[in-house]
């Protein structure tokens, strides 16, 4: 798979690195410095920064505002962009607006429902789904042409990706989704946080097998515990995590003061194991809120220094 | 059907309690098969105003009529002659009907009784659940008769989400997956073939989303 676009990211996992990304939640304010803080502690660790969209359903700065930030700062953003809250044509247009300021990379996601986040009586929008959406960027992007079929005077460079959970139910159309959103056009794909390795590896077997590890970039998402209490949170409220009993239990058998470090260290030897199965071209480490811990997990993780490209 | 609840009893008192004279006026078609617009609930309606009233001290006439549809000009039609009687309407038929008896009788209040659901079925007396949202543009043969557009919370027409868990959604453990739905029956009908395609981006003009909505049937018209 070689590079087609401008961005940092593609680069390096054509290049045949692993690539490494990170993630920002933008703030619930309009503080420029929370993000600009946050996003500093990740620079020269991560070959991008996800920026998240209104994560949860919760009402925060815009993922296309605080791309921008990182973009300004040199620290290459990963736009993530829900179909929940707009329809179309503010897709497009968002789009559009990321691509004027050079915002080379996209993660096409639906987004958490919004009985989840703060605003339980809005409206959704889901005019496009995250699979359709993908369509369109790679409409846009390879044929320069919006959905209404006219012309775009300078099409948008994006390397465009989706998301995976493989372990949500039902188990056997896992893989046929991903074939399917690789159909629709997605160059990288970010999974939901691995905790269940041998359901991840078998979900990878079952894809190498379709020959679709060769036409994406699969990069294995991973989240530090920062407390047993998170653990069984995510075992037990988070929709779609797959948390084993014994990850849990090996949390809660840690002293309390423990905990953090613990944390880390099943996120590193996640890393590390997963480094060595073939089909995973990167990680995606999301540290909710905790973003300092990024450089130790790349360094302990022997990811450190991250490659240059041109 | 056409699916309806009751309203809170306080809120139609909030409507009607400076009138003198209320018809309660029912509908035989969906709302009866609901339970919440047909001529029992006609009746209790109508008694717990009455009892309403009393219990205020004040002589209020609340009289009782169900009609076969509210919906049609025909059975609208059977109250012309009574309704200059009343000085408000409760109407507990659909939005349809309440809507229909407004535009009909066009200098009296009509007041809403219940509040309309969803279009659905009967799933046991007691439980209705939703089965279409009238798209106006029917993709149930790629999706195995089963609809994500009013059955998933997303309505992601290449499902299932991320949030999918042991059959149900994410919003509700009691919710069924609708995608998991759809793929059990392409199983059972060996069709899971479909599955693989991408479903193309949908023309929601003949949706919502397009305004108000007509079909208009010229061979059909008189």
């Amino acid at each position: 798979m070689s590079a087609k676009t401008p961005s940092k990211l593609e680069k390096i996992m054509a290049a045949g690195h692993l690539g490494v990304t990170s993630e920002c939640g933008p703030p619930r304010g309009s503080d420029p410095d929370t993000i600009r803080e946050k996003a500093e502690l990740l620079r020269g660790y991560v070959d991008a920064v996800n920026v998240t969209d209104n994560q949860t359903s919760v009402v925060r700065t815009s993922s296309l505002a605080t791309c921008i930030h990182l973009k300004l700062m040199g620290i290459e953003p990963v736009l993530q962009m829900v179909t929940r809250d707009r329809n179309r044509i503010a897709l497009q247009s968002d789009i559009l607006g990321a691509a004027s300021f050079d915002i080379f990379n996209l993660l096409c996601l639906s987004g958490d429902h919004q009985c989840f986040g703060d605003n339980p009586q809005g409206q959704n929008v889901h005019d496009l789904d995250s699979m359709q959406l993908v369509w369109t960027a790679r409409q846009m992007r390879d044929e320069g042409k919006f959905l209404g079929g006219s012309d775009i005077k300078r099409p948008p460079q994006m390397f465009v990706g989706a998301a995976a959970n493989p372990f949500a139910d039902p188990f056997e159309i896992r893989v046929p989704r991903l074939a399917k959103k690789i159909e629709a056009g997605a160059e990288f794909i970010q999974t939901q946080c691995i905790y269940n390795l041998d359901k991840f590896e078998e979900w990878i077997r079952q894809a190498r097998d379709r020959g679709l590890t060769e036409k994406t970039f699969i990069m294995a998402g991973v989240t530090p515990f920062k407390s047993a209490g998170m653990a069984k949170y995510m075992k037990n409220r988070v929709p779609g995590m797959d948390v084993p009993d014994e990850v849990v239990k090996r949390m809660a058998d840690t002293p309390k003061e423990k905990q953090a470090e613990e944390g880390v260290n099943i996120c590193v030897e996640t890393i590390q194991r997963l480094k060595e199965l073939d089909g995973v071209k990167g990680f995606h480490i999301m540290a909710i809120e905790w973003e300092e811990k990024i450089p130790e997990i790349v360094e302990r993780s022997g990811l450190y220094p991250r490659p240059e490209v041109d | 059907m056409i699916v309806a609840d009751k309203k809170p009893v306080e809120e139609i008192i909030d409507y009607v309690k400076e009138h003198d004279k209320i018809l309660v006026l029912g509908c035989n078609e969906c709302v009866t098969v609901c339970e919440a617009g047909g001529k029992k609930e006609v009746g209790i309606l109508a008694s717990t105003l009455r009892m309403y009233f009393a219990n205020q001290g004040r002589e209020v006439v609340v009289d009782e009529r169900t009609l076969e549809r509210q919906c049609d000009h025909e059975y609208l039609e059977e109250i012309r002659d009574i309704s200059d009687q009343y000085e408000a309407i409760v109407s507990i038929a659909c939005g349809v009907g309440i809507q229909f008896t407004a535009e009909k009788y066009h200098s009296t209040p009509v007041y809403p009784g219940v509040n309309t659901c969803f279009l659905g079925v009967t799933e046991q007396r007691g439980l209705w659940t939703e089965r279409c949202q009238a798209c106006g543009s029917c993709i149930l043969a790629h999706t195995g008769g089963i609809c994500p557009v009013s059955r998933c919370a997303k309505r992601i027409l290449n499902g299932p989400c991320g949030g999918s868990a042991k059959g149900s959604c994410e919003i509700n453990k009691e919710l069924d997956c609708a995608w998991q739905l759809i793929i059990d029956r392409l199983k059972s009908i060996n069709r899971l073939d479909l599955y693989e395609k991408m479903f193309p981006i949908k023309d929601w003009s003949s949706d919502r989303a397009g305004g108000p909505r007509q079909v208009v049937r010229e061979d059909v018209q008189i």
